[in-house]
């Protein structure tokens, strides 16, 4: 006789031989933007012990060496691997301390994002009737007006009515709210859509007759069910909200020069590119891009994995 | 010379788990007029059988052996412009659903029209004539009106009909219809099928007709070739093969038909399920599930796991079965019936 | 049916609608109209009897169905700036973002069809492989970066000296690999005068050239998209039942591809790409930023910074018209493709 814990394989080796990792381990673009991503995560992570400089220490700024060229050019210092800007801050310091920046309100816009279009479509879907219609409308007209659009607005209305100083004072917590107000109709209409699918099939019903309270089935037994769907957005909308948060920084509705995100830095760099210091703009940039594609190229992967209707034949 | 010969046709599909074999070495002919039943549990590669007949099947499935001669011309190894030239023309095909097969966003007189000029030379006025022609043989209420229509206007029982009047456009040779009548309601597949055979009968078309529905087969085609897993297990003439079927699997069918039941009781099902086609057993692949697979004293006959090297000639029919060629061999007169059922 | 056109328009009005009210809430609370009549030297008392002569201290709902109204004959007051209508204000600037969104849609149109059909029908051909690398580079490029990489490249020209410059082949590479750069990337050039408020780009050859560079910055972001989509729609379609019933009539590759497949791919292409070329309004922001191309979005964007809220407002309004018109003549559009949808009542 085998113990019912021995026939039943653990977590970990179900993870360990689920189609997720067989494609995975098939997948060299997978694991090389995998190991990338989580690099620059790391990166990101450790800027203060990795930073030759502290960017947002006025002290160890040296105006005199602005807009110094990364080392292959001629002309460069090697105390700055990749430069200076142009308020003599060491480029290499400034991106790591950037990507911090970006990375933090992309997560903190997701989840703020996800918090709420999850709800939203639980609600909606579960609910159907007039909660379903106010919300799927609401969702509606906020994406037919495009949800950069909707970032700039309410951007523009916050600092109009704080002003300038506060803004840049709180802008991480109000960019996060920016991007995550304006992005959570995609949360909903695909949480929505997969509540619909789930809501017809027997075990909800099953736990509707066994007299389970709305709260409970959609939390405990629709929700688990539609996580892949959610997962696989959560990629792509990540690589939004960093794209986002960069939009409104470039629009100057962003990150301060003085705690510059990656937006920030390419904005500020973008007036020199006439003179010639192309680096200023265009380091951070490359930086910027490798991100987004990294996440990018992992969210196409896992949806292709996920999705069952795609590997048929 | 046979209208179509089908020899050792073999077709494979490479997947990303590896090779499957959705045909093997499948052989039959057809003569001008003829009509022929495919039957089989869904899954035993009918409907791959009608599309191979036309060269039409997709990637990831390919041809990989075998040939297929219409007309003397040799389908499997010619080009895909002379192929569209006999597709629709020589040979036409009826689909499963026809809700499924008209392209929504066309008119049906452009669907028919357009046929009709892939293969002949002709005006659209004189193609709108025959399109007419054809729907009114049909037959279907004003069919002028018709032409005009988009699919989803029409009742998929009327859209049946259509599709046989497109199969119908260029006089074909053959027909290929692949469960004509599976998708619509009870009480318009007799009207379907009977129009199918009369039309077929009256311009003298072979007819291939792929079905699970051994009761149709009987009452429409001449001769009747029965599949499972890829394989012809059974064929020779439908008569025959419906009062006296030699196969165990073919056996099976028959009896699982409703009216072979004795009211009140259940229906006689074949126990277990088809394999699929990745996992295939060895030898013959029925033998899981044949009552046959075994000695008198109950222990599994070895030679069922053993490939059967082809097909024995029982009465008018050829049967690919090893307690068959048994029969047939110790006894000249297998056909016996009262013999046959005290075998086992 | 009329049905149709009923519920879009109904749907259309509600949109306007939140528009307005969340255009009004904007008014109410950030703009101040007496600070900006007769400035800060003036007694309070002089401000309060202002106010209640203006109506700014009538109840919430009076003031909106007046600022309502006023809407409806396209008056929404002075801009602080510029101190003239804002809907003059719009209408100088609104000719240039149109014919900046013409352009790019132009483009898109024009270069998503042929690459998304292309590589639906020839998923494994290195080129089609080439084109989903490049699109999903390009969805990962944001369109100021891109603006500004074009710059780079095509105005400021880039001088790469990575090879050795004194062999023949380090030479050749270098020379390649450069650019002299030379395109305008900075306002609308030489622009030709149509009527009223309008003057065009397309008329002149050098109207032209500065169009290109931002249209191509512009379309950066939505080509990757549409080509994606026209790509996994077509997809779909060549695996359904009624194009494997028009190969098995002998129709011509040709035709099933270009008619059969294409007509059906378009329809879901059509909803999504309406609602993507209303956004692309919204990226007119950062693209006109970049390149200072002198249309709605680079005023607004001045407009914020001036905290000039009257112009803000009524580009807000403006912009909320500009969508809604679209996604309405898409809808028909769409109903017209689509023969399940029927528009007039008769049989198509």
């Amino acid at each position: 006789m085998t113990t019912s814990a021995s026939a039943a394989p653990s977590r970990w080796a179900r993870f360990r031989d689920s189609y997720l990792v067989y494609s995975f381990k098939r997948d060299l673009i997978a694991q090389v933007c995998l190991v990338t991503f989580l690099g620059m995560v790391l990166a990101a992570v450790l800027a203060p012990w990795l930073a030759p400089m502290n960017p947002y220490d006025l002290a160890q700024i040296d105006i005199l060496a602005s807009e110094l060229p990364p080392f292959w050019i001629d002309g460069s210092d090697p105390t700055y691997v990749l430069g200076t800007d142009a308020q003599g801050r060491d480029l290499l310091s400034t991106i790591l301390y950037g990507a911090r920046v970006s990375l933090v309100i992309g997560f903190g816009a997701v989840i703020l994002q996800a918090m709420l279009g999850v709800t939203f479509g639980l609600l909606a879907g579960y609910l159907g009737g007039r909660v379903d219609a106010f919300l799927m409308r609401l969702a509606d007209i906020q994406l037919s007006f495009s949800t950069l659009m909707v970032a700039i607005i309410v951007g523009a209305v916050i600092k109009a009515t704080f002003g300038g100083a506060i803004y840049s004072e709180y802008a991480v917590i109000i960019l996060v709210l920016i991007i995550g107000l304006a992005e959570w109709p995609q949360y909903a209409r695909t949480v929505r859509a997969s509540v619909l699918a789930e809501r017809s099939k027997e075990y909800v019903d099953a736990a509707r007759v066994m007299g389970f309270r709305a709260k409970r089935i959609m939390f405990r037994h629709i929700l688990p069910n539609t996580l892949s769907p959610i997962f696989v957005i959560s990629t792509v909308q990540i690589a939004n909200a960093i794209i986002s948060e960069a939009a409104l920084s470039f629009l100057g509705l962003g990150m301060p020069e003085t705690q510059p995100s990656l937006g920030s830095l390419i904005k500020s760099g973008f007036d020199y590119l006439q003179s010639g210091s192309w680096w200023i703009t265009l380091i951070p940039g490359a930086v910027l891009v490798v991100l987004v594609l990294v996440i990018n190229l992992l969210g196409d992967w896992l949806r292709d994995v996920m999705n069952p209707r795609l590997y048929k034949g | 010379m046979a209208l179509l010969d089908v020899s050792n046709l073999d077709v494979r599909f490479a997947l990303r788990q590896g090779e499957v074999k959705a045909l093997r070495d499948v052989s039959f002919t057809l003569d001008r007029g003829e009509r022929l039943g495919i039957v089989g549990e869904s899954g035993a590669g009918k409907s791959v059988a009608a599309f191979t007949l036309l060269n039409l099947i997709a990637k990831p499935g390919y041809i990989a052996g075998g040939s297929i001669r219409f007309d003397g011309q040799e389908l499997t190894t010619m080009k895909p412009r002379q192929l569209q030239q006999i597709r629709g023309n020589k040979i036409s095909m009826i689909f499963q659903d026809p809700m499924m097969t008209l392209n929504p966003v066309l008119t049906i007189g452009e669907q028919m029209v357009e046929c009709l000029k892939a293969h002949r030379r002709i005006r659209t006025r004189a193609a709108r004539e025959i399109a007419l022609n054809k729907l009114r043989q049909v037959p279907i209420p004003s069919p002028e009106k018709r032409l005009d229509q988009y699919p989803h206007e029409l009742s998929g029982g009327m859209r049946q009909r259509i599709i046989i009047a497109i199969a119908l456009l260029l006089d074909p040779d053959i027909i290929v219809a692949d469960e004509p009548t599976t998708a619509l309601d009870v009480t318009i597949q007799a009207e379907i099928m009977s129009l199918l055979l009369e039309l077929c009968e009256k311009h003298n078309v072979a007819l291939v007709l792929i079905t699970h529905d051994l009761g149709v087969v009987s009452q429409v085609t001449q001769r009747t070739l029965v599949m499972y897993a890829g394989r012809v297990i059974e064929q020779g003439p439908t008569r025959e093969i419906i009062n006296d079927a030699q196969h165990p699997y073919t056996q099976g069918l028959i009896n699982a038909l409703p009216q072979m039941a004795t009211p009140g009781s259940r229906l006689n099902q074949i126990p277990g399920a088809m394999p699929t086609l990745s996992r295939i057993p060895s030898g013959c692949a029925f033998h899981p599930r044949c009552s046959f697979a075994f000695n008198d004293d109950g222990s599994p006959r070895r030679d069922c796991r053993e490939v059967i090297p082809g097909f024995v000639r029982s009465g008018n029919c050829d049967v690919a079965c090893h307690m068959v060629r048994d029969l047939v061999e110790n006894n000249s007169d297998a056909r016996d019936p009262v013999e046959f059922q005290e075998a086992p | 049916m009329i049905a149709f056109l009923i519920k879009r328009l109904f749907h259309a009005l509600l949109v306007m609608f939140v528009i307005s009210v969340v255009s009004f809430a904007i008014q109410d609370n950030l703009g101040d109209p007496i600070q900006q009549m007769v400035g800060q030297s003036v007694p309070e008392s002089e401000r309060a009897e202002l106010r209640e002569e203006l109506g700014l201290n009538d109840p919430f709902l009076v003031q909106y169905l007046r600022f309502a109204e006023n809407a409806l004959h396209f008056d929404f007051g002075y801009s602080y700036f510029y101190n003239e209508p804002t809907t003059d204000v719009i209408m100088r600037h609104l000719p240039a973002t149109l014919e900046l969104v013409f352009a790019t849609t132009l483009l898109i149109i024009l270069l998503s069809v042929p690459i998304g059909v292309y590589s639906a029908i020839r998923p494994r051909s290195w080129l089609s492989r080439l084109f989903m690398g490049v699109s999903i580079v390009g969805i990962s490029i944001p369109v100021f970066l891109t603006a500004i990489v074009l710059i780079q490249i095509f105005a400021i020209g880039i001088h790469v000296s990575l090879f050795p410059a004194d062999t023949a082949w380090g030479a050749w590479l270098n020379g390649l690999l450069s650019t002299s750069g030379g395109m305008p990337a900075y306002g609308r050039g030489d622009v030709t005068h149509v009527f009223g408020t309008w003057d065009t780009n397309f008329a002149s050859l050098n109207g032209l050239t500065y169009l290109v560079l931002p249209a191509i910055s512009l379309a950066s972001i939505m080509l990757p998209l549409f080509i994606r989509l026209i790509r996994a729609e077509m997809m779909e379609v060549l695996q359904s039942e009624y194009i494997k019933f028009a190969k098995a009539k002998g129709i011509s590759m040709r035709r099933i591809y270009f008619l059969h497949a294409l007509k059906n791919t378009m329809l879901p292409v059509i909803t999504v790409g309406g609602v993507q070329i209303g956004t692309l309004v919204a990226y007119t922001i950062l693209t006109e930023t970049v390149f200072q191309w002198p249309g709605v979005g680079l005023m607004f964007l001045d407009a914020i910074q001036r905290s000039d809220i009257p112009l803000i407002v009524t580009y807000l309004m403006v912009v909320g018209l500009i969508f809604v018109i679209t996604n309405t003549v898409v809808d028909l559009i769409y109903g017209l493709v689509n023969p399940t949808v029927k528009l007039t009542g008769k049989p198509a």
